[in-house]
Formats: C-alpha cells, sequence, structure tokens
C-alpha cells in the first residue's frame, strides 16, 4: 500500500455506531487509489451520516439537509478532475432529497454515492425514515405504516448503471463496493446497511449479519431484469453486492460541444465574443 | 412621437409581428420602446403589444394610442376609447366596426391571396408603412433578415399586399438615431451576466424569468457555459452553490415562487460564504399569482428572506441598459463578498424590448474593484480564517495542496462543525464586517427633475422610466417636482434620499404594489415617513399617464 494520505478525526458518533466502519473502510479505500486530498470532494448533507466529511482530511461540502445531490453534481460539472463522493443518510437522501436522488440518477453525472441506510432517523432520535421496516407486531419503535421505499428498485426504474449493496458489518465487502463505484464512469449508487445503535431495536449488527447475503458468483450484473427481482429482495434475506452496473455516456459525455479536457471553471470567453454577439441586436 | 397598439388572441402571431415592427424601425432610425401585454395562455385570450417610437430615447410606456390595430372585437371594444379621435383604427372589414378612425384592410382575404393564410400580421404592417409613410424596402429587408427562407416569398408577397391596400395618412419625422441596439430586460440581464463572468447557470422554468434560461441554453456551446435546467428550484440554487464552491461563477433565476423554494439555501450561500447571484424576475403573487403580468411585490421578501443572519445585496434593475451592467455588477460583486446578490427584475422589463445606446462589454466586465491583495494567514489553508475585512481568502479545491471546507453549521475558522459560543459570535461578526466594505460600493439612487423640488418621488427598478418622463412632464407644466430612482435598495444607500427630502415639502412613493414597500423600507431605515404613495397592483405596468394623474388626485400640480 501507498503512502497513507488519508485519516480520519475523532467523531461525534455514537460510540458502537456504523459509521466508524464505514468512515475507516472509505478512508482506506481513498489511500488505496492513491488520490491526493486535494482532488477527493467528499459531500454530505446533514444527518449523522452526512457528517463523515468533516472527520477526513479530504475537500469537504457539509449542505443543506437532503440537497447533497445537485451540490455534488455541479460541482463535478464544473470541474472533472474532482473525484466527488457522497455520504449521506437515508432520510436526507431518500426522503428530503427524494426528488434529487431520481433526477440525478438520469443526470449520471460521474459521482459516487454512499448512503448510510440505518432505516431509521438517527439525528433527531428515533422517527421513522423511508426505508424502515413496514409495521409488524414484532416491530419496536420506528416503522412504517406506509410502504417501505425500495431505493436499488427505484433507481433501476431511473436508469442507474451502477446498483449495489453492502453492510457496514461486512468491511471488506463495503470496500469492495466502494472501490467499484468510485471506478465506475457514471452516477453509482452503494446503499451501506448500517446499525443505528442508539434507536434502531430491530436492525441490528446482529440482524443484518443474520439477513445479509453475498451475491453468488455466477450472479450477472448485467442482467437488469435479475437486478430488478434482487433489488426487491428485502427480509428474511437481503443481497449484498453490485445489482447492476452498465456503461452508458455520462452527463459530461453526452455534451461534447461544452465539455472537454479543459474543468469549466477554466473556460473564460474573450469579451469579443459578447462584443460580436450584442452587434447582432444592432 | 407615436404610440401604437396591436391587440387580438394568443396564437395570431402578435409577438411575432411587433419584433419584426421594431426591427423596421430601428433600422429606419427611430428610438422604440414596445411593451408586452400577454395572458398566460398558448391559445385564444386577449393580448396585445405596445410599441412606442420617435425620434427622442423612450423608457416608458404611455396610454394614448395614434394606432390600434385590431384582430378581433375584443381588442376594439378594450382599447377603443385609448384611441386618439384623429387616430388610426387598423381592422379586417370582416369585423363590420362603424368606428370614423377605421381604416378597413382585408387582412384575412391579402393573407390568403399572399399564399400563406399565417401571414395576417405582415400584410398589417405593409398597411401600416403605407399610413404611416415608410419605405417598403425596410421592411422587406427585416423580412429577409429575419425569416426562414422557405417563407420568405409568401411574407414578401403580404407585405406588399398590406402597403398596397394601405392609405397615407402620418408624417413621420426623419429617425436619427444610430448605432442602436434593440433588445429585452431579459436579453440584457443575460448578456450582463456574461460581460460578468459568469460560466454556471442553473433553473427551473417559471415565467417571467424562462427566457434567461432559454437565452443561456441557446448560447451555452457559443460562451462555454453550464446551463442546466434543475429538477426544482431547490435543486436551481443547491447547483449553483456547489458549482460556486468548485470554483466556477454561478448565477440561478426564478421569479417569487420558485425564490420561494430558494430559501434555505440562500441561508446556506450566506452562513457558507458562498458566492451566487440570484435573479427574480418579479410577477404578482402570492403563489401562482398572475403568471405572466408584472408587479414590484418581492421587494422586502428579498431583503428579508430566510432565517438568521447574514449580509446580502439586493439590486433591482432600472432599464434595459441598467439591466446589462448591474447583472455584470451583480456577478462581480458576489465574488468579491462571497455573499447572495438577490438581482431584482420584474415581467415588465423583462419582456418590453427598447433601443439603447452600444453597450460596454469591458466596462461591465470590470466595473466592481478588486479586492486588494490580502496576505494569506500563516499556517495552514483555513477557508473562513477571520479578517478585518470579513471576507476569507477564497480558494478553488483541487488548485493548491490545500483542502478546502465549507459547511452550512456554524463553523470554525477550518469549516468544521461547532457550538462554541465565542467561535459563533466571531463569525456572525466576520461574516457582517463584510457590510461595511458593501457600503462603499453602493449606488446612490439616480436623481431627475427640479433643481429644489417641492415634490419630491421615489421609486424603484422598472418605473423608473415613466417616472422619470412624469417629472419632466410636470416640470414642463412649471412644478417643482423631482424624483429619486433606486436600483441599490439592500443596503439602502441614503445620502442623497435625506439631501432631497429636507427641500421637499411631500415625498411620494410611486410602487408596483399594495403595501408600499419602498416607503416602508425607506422609514426602515432612516426614519423617514413618505407623505403618500401611488400604488397600482393589477399587473399591468403603470404608465407615465397613470402616475401624472395619480399625482393630480393627490394635489401634486392641479389647477395650474
Amino acid at each position: 500500500m501507498s503512502e497513507m494520505k488519508f485519516q480520519s478525526t475523532e467523531t461525534a458518533w455514537c460510540p458502537g455506531c456504523g459509521n466508524f466502519d464505514i468512515l475507516q473502510t472509505l478512508v482506506g479505500v481513498l489511500n488505496d487509489l492513491a488520490f491526493a486530498p486535494e482532488e477527493v470532494l467528499l459531500v454530505g448533507g446533514i444527518g449523522q451520516a452526512a457528517k463523515l466529511n468533516q472527520y477526513v482530511n479530504a475537500n469537504g461540502f457539509s449542505g443543506l439537509h437532503g440537497r447533497s445531490l445537485p451540490a455534488a453534481v455541479a460541482a463535478k460539472m464544473v470541474n472533472q478532475n474532482l473525484k466527488v463522493i457522497v455520504n449521506s443518510g437515508d432520510g436526507d437522501s431518500y426522503g428530503e432529497g427524494g426528488n434529487h436522488f431520481l433526477h440525478n440518477i438520469r443526470r449520471n453525472v460521474d459521482i459516487a454515492h454512499f448512503v448510510h441506510d440505518n432505516q431509521i432517523y438517527g439525528l433527531t432520535k428515533g422517527q421513522t425514515s423511508p426505508t424502515s421496516d413496514p409495521c409488524s407486531d414484532t416491530n419496536a419503535g420506528a416503522c412504517n405504516l406506509n410502504k417501505p421505499f425500495q431505493p436499488l428498485l427505484v433507481a433501476l426504474a431511473a436508469g442507474a448503471t451502477f446498483v449495489a449493496r453492502s453492510f457496514s458489518g461486512n468491511k471488506e465487502h463495503m470496500a469492495r463496493m466502494m472501490k467499484a463505484a468510485i471506478l465506475h464512469k457514471g452516477y453509482a449508487l452503494v446503499d451501506i446497511l448500517q446499525p443505528c445503535v442508539s434507536f434502531n431495536k430491530v436492525n441490528t449488527f446482529a440482524y443484518y449479519r443474520e439477513h445479509t447475503y453475498e451475491l453468488e458468483a455466477e450472479y450477472d450484473p448485467t442482467d437488469i431484469k435479475a437486478a430488478v427481482l434482487r433489488s426487491m429482495e428485502f427480509g428474511a434475506k437481503i443481497p449484498i453486492g453490485i445489482l447492476y452496473q452498465a456503461q452508458a455516456p455520462t452527463f459530461h459525455q453526452r455534451r461534447p460541444e461544452i465539455f472537454d479536457e479543459t474543468p469549466m471553471i477554466d473556460k473564460h470567453p474573450a469579451p469579443d465574443k459578447l462584443e460580436a454577439l450584442l452587434r447582432q441586436y444592432a | 412621437m407615436f404610440n401604437l397598439c396591436i391587440g387580438g388572441p394568443a396564437g395570431y402571431g402578435i409577438e411575432t409581428m411587433a419584433g419584426i415592427f421594431e426591427k423596421i424601425l430601428q433600422r429606419d432610425g427611430f428610438y422604440v420602446f414596445s411593451m408586452r401585454d400577454f395572458m398566460s395562455r398558448i391559445r385564444g385570450g386577449h393580448n396585445f403589444a405596445q410599441v412606442r417610437f420617435g425620434t427622442e430615447p423612450l423608457a416608458a410606456h404611455i396610454d394614448l394610442l395614434d394606432i390600434l390595430i385590431a384582430f378581433d372585437l375584443t381588442t376594439y371594444e378594450q382599447h377603443k376609447a385609448r384611441l386618439k379621435p384623429d387616430g388610426l383604427l387598423l381592422a379586417d372589414p370582416e369585423l363590420a366596426l362603424t368606428d370614423a378612425r377605421l381604416l378597413p384592410v382585408p387582412l384575412k382575404q391579402l393573407a390568403k391571396e399572399a399564399g400563406n393564410p399565417r401571414t395576417l400580421g405582415v400584410v398589417c404592417i405593409g398597411a401600416m408603412m403605407k399610413a404611416l409613410g415608410m419605405p417598403l424596402a425596410t421592411a422587406e429587408a427585416v423580412l429577409a433578415d429575419t425569416l426562414n427562407p422557405k417563407l420568405l416569398d409568401s411574407n414578401l408577397n403580404a407585405v406588399r399586399l398590406g402597403y398596397a391596400n394601405g392609405t397615407p395618412k402620418f408624417t413621420l419625422a426623419q429617425g436619427g438615431a444610430k448605432n442602436q441596439l434593440l433588445l429585452t430586460g431579459a436579453e440584457a440581464m443575460a448578456m450582463g451576466a456574461l460581460a460578468g463572468g459568469m460560466q454556471f447557470y442553473s433553473a427551473y422554468p417559471m415565467s417571467p424569468a424562462t427566457s434567461l434560461l432559454t437565452f443561456f441554453s441557446t448560447h451555452a456551446a457559443e460562451f462555454q457555459l453550464v446551463v442546466e435546467q434543475a429538477e426544482d428550484e431547490i435543486a436551481a440554487i443547491n447547483m449553483a452553490l456547489g458549482a460556486a464552491y468548485a470554483g466556477a461563477t454561478a448565477m440561478t433565476g426564478t421569479s417569487g415562487g420558485g425564490f420561494s423554494l430558494m430559501v434555505e439555501a440562500l441561508g446556506f450561500a450566506g452562513i457558507a460564504e458562498l458566492p451566487v447571484v440570484i435573479a427574480d424576475v418579479q410577477r404578482p403573487g402570492p403563489a401562482t399569482g398572475l403568471p405572466t403580468r408584472t408587479e414590484q411585490s418581492d421587494l422586502l421578501f428579498m431583503c428579508f428572506a430566510s432565517q438568521g443572519e447574514f449580509p446580502r445585496m439586493v439590486i433591482v434593475v432600472k432599464d434595459h441598459a441598467d439591466a446589462f451592467y448591474q447583472t455584470a455588477r451583480a456577478v462581480q460583486l458576489s465574488r468579491k463578498y462571497q455573499i447572495p446578490v438577490l438581482l431584482l427584475s420584474d415581467q415588465y422589463l423583462a419582456d418590453s424590448a427598447a433601443t439603447i445606446a452600444p453597450l460596454d462589454v469591458r466596462k461591465a466586465g470590470s466595473s466592481v474593484q478588486p479586492l486588494p491583495g490580502q496576505a494569506e494567514a500563516q499556517g495552514a489553508y483555513q477557508r473562513y480564517a477571520i479578517t478585518p475585512s470579513g471576507i476569507s481568502p477564497m480558494r478553488t479545491p483541487g488548485r493548491s495542496q490545500a483542502v478546502v471546507r465549507v459547511d452550512s453549521d456554524e463553523h470554525t475558522e477550518a469549516g468544521t462543525i461547532t457550538e462554541e459560543a465565542r467561535v459563533r459570535v466571531q463569525m456572525v461578526d466576520k461574516r457582517a464586517r463584510k457590510l461595511d466594505g458593501l457600503a462603499a460600493e453602493l449606488i446612490e439612487p439616480t436623481y431627475s427633475g427640479a433643481e429644489h423640488p417641492e415634490v419630491l418621488l421615489v421609486g424603484f427598478g422598472s418605473t423608473t422610466g415613466a417616472i422619470t418622463e412624469a417629472v419632466s412632464r410636470l416640470n414642463l407644466q412649471g412644478h417643482a417636482v423631482g424624483a429619486l430612482a433606486f436600483g441599490d435598495v439592500y443596503p439602502l444607500p441614503t445620502k442623497r434620499l435625506e439631501q432631497y427630502w429636507k427641500q421637499a415639502k411631500a415625498v411620494y412613493s410611486i410602487e408596483q404594489n399594495a403595501t408600499a414597500q419602498l416607503a416602508k423600507l425607506i422609514r426602515m431605515e432612516t426614519g423617514l415617513r413618505c407623505t403618500d404613495s401611488i400604488l397600482k397592483y393589477d399587473g399591468r405596468q403603470m404608465s407615465v399617464d397613470e402616475i401624472v394623474t395619480g399625482l393630480h388626485a393627490l394635489g401634486v400640480g392641479k389647477g395650474r
């Protein structure tokens, strides 16, 4: 392994929180990929997961609740040399930011989106999240009277080209998913199951360890129909791995008349261009 | 000076016809001011364009008409009272109007003869050219320059047929305007943004601000812009902020409803010190209000929107040239002070077209003095380093070894979350210090009228042209009236206001809203209380005549 350029600092998370594993794994992945801290941009909204960028020595953008994706894709639009990674929770990504989730998949800007999905609101202390389990006799605490949101199914329906799920208790798997997502050309979603030790007494480490299974070696991630079926599997058994991956032109590639090697922030058209345009109004 | 109104149902090509006629006037050396009054529908209803032209520069519309072109009965009924007794009414005999001013021209029949029933408006143009004694050749040349070659022949036939069936009526003075540009307020604003260095524009379509998005999209490749139609206005402004953080000069635009959705992010720009220009092309609210009409009722909302306290600047554009220069200035001010700058226009100005003197791109692009070079603090780079000016050095992520951290939470100098009381106060104070620098940048309102006014008018933005003309009309009648027209409104420049206020016996605010928002702002910032206000909030812009009449009603210039 090359020089360890990325480090994490002290955090404000609860002892035992799944976020620690995600943070450590991400730092490891960034070091493995040998990026420079100044070329990495970590974007978050608001929530416990969204704080992740506060604890890494990289560029950090802590935006508004639910609004991490618009800011992240725009940063990438104007400077494609930044490696843009969004870390935010299920409430931020699928609830408050639902519209941005839907439409940024369609944009296919080349960013990675890691959703720390603990199926509950942590920072606001235990309310139901879009992905909370349905209410039943066995449920304690927050549960969904509404139908739970199925992020991977929605992502597939919106045309995502990289759809994966992992579990924070399986660091080796999580590292593989993160690396593949970062290297994928286009929008890449990794829904990371993560226990909330303070408020979610149902979906615990033990629960996820018992229910998750890795996709079989012969699983074909280019088969969208298979991916759709697996994306709906969430209960007794929860598949983890790359459910779907395909190549499609990215936001930048679809606009060759605008984007080239030079980042947009370095383009400053000369004043004569505007002077020529104004002459058309004479 | 001539004043002409063309009216009919949506779908009759009134917009196109007015556009072609304006170009003909420009080419023949006339000054033009042309406004649009359109309903929020694709077909039917009643729409009109009003074109005023003459040998002096124009910046407002008036009520009295010399020519009325009526494509339907509604147009005739709505506007006949405004047509002068010796004016010209042009209509198809099919409408069976009985009016002494009528010049019947079989528009439909002639358009059919020309080979294209959709050339109705161009037949009218031909008849007008004849009535005004203008050369047909200019009309032919403008048509050749503007139209799709496939449509040209039928349109040339149409303009000639209209000309042949017209009757000479007026004698025009020779137009002497040279090198004038003819553009809309929206075009002026968009090109001002380009002059100021805008690189990124994100917006969600909303009348009457959509023309900005359309303009930027059309010219994106040419000017190497990122232009993105967002999924909603919340995304639009958060995109602009992400782009600004990454080093782009960013802007977004909307109308009041969209701005309402942007408000949380406005505060984010404030606390995170991200430069952004937010254009609000106002329409009457609240909620959906009157989508295609005009109002100045977002003023106080713009000044005070968002929870919390942070420096911002609000600039209202007054006319077409001002829209160009102020938008360029807004872009530069946002970058210099790392603040949100709110730029207000309205439907009236955005959609109206005027001839103006050539615009100076280089002057507009350097209208704000850059910051004096600042020695950066020793040690590791800190995005929010405490400085005397309140402005911290801004670096572009990826362009130095330093990492750049921004945060919507209250933060330390390094940009990480803090709840420390001392740091909180330091940061609020640091941001507020930017207002000291801004105070020195403020542009005082323009003054026009009597040197020592007995009556002082105050207004802002797009009513400036009409107020100025009303003042000179009253002063020609021997009154001593003056007017201050505000462009910068928040922070409010007060020097010139206090200077003229002392001299005047009465001060009236002239506003396109129902609650005298400018008068309130003035009172709030200076303690000065306007005597009264002339307010209009029916969605239609006040004319010069309405201001004069309004002042008469208040006892100004009566009986002299």
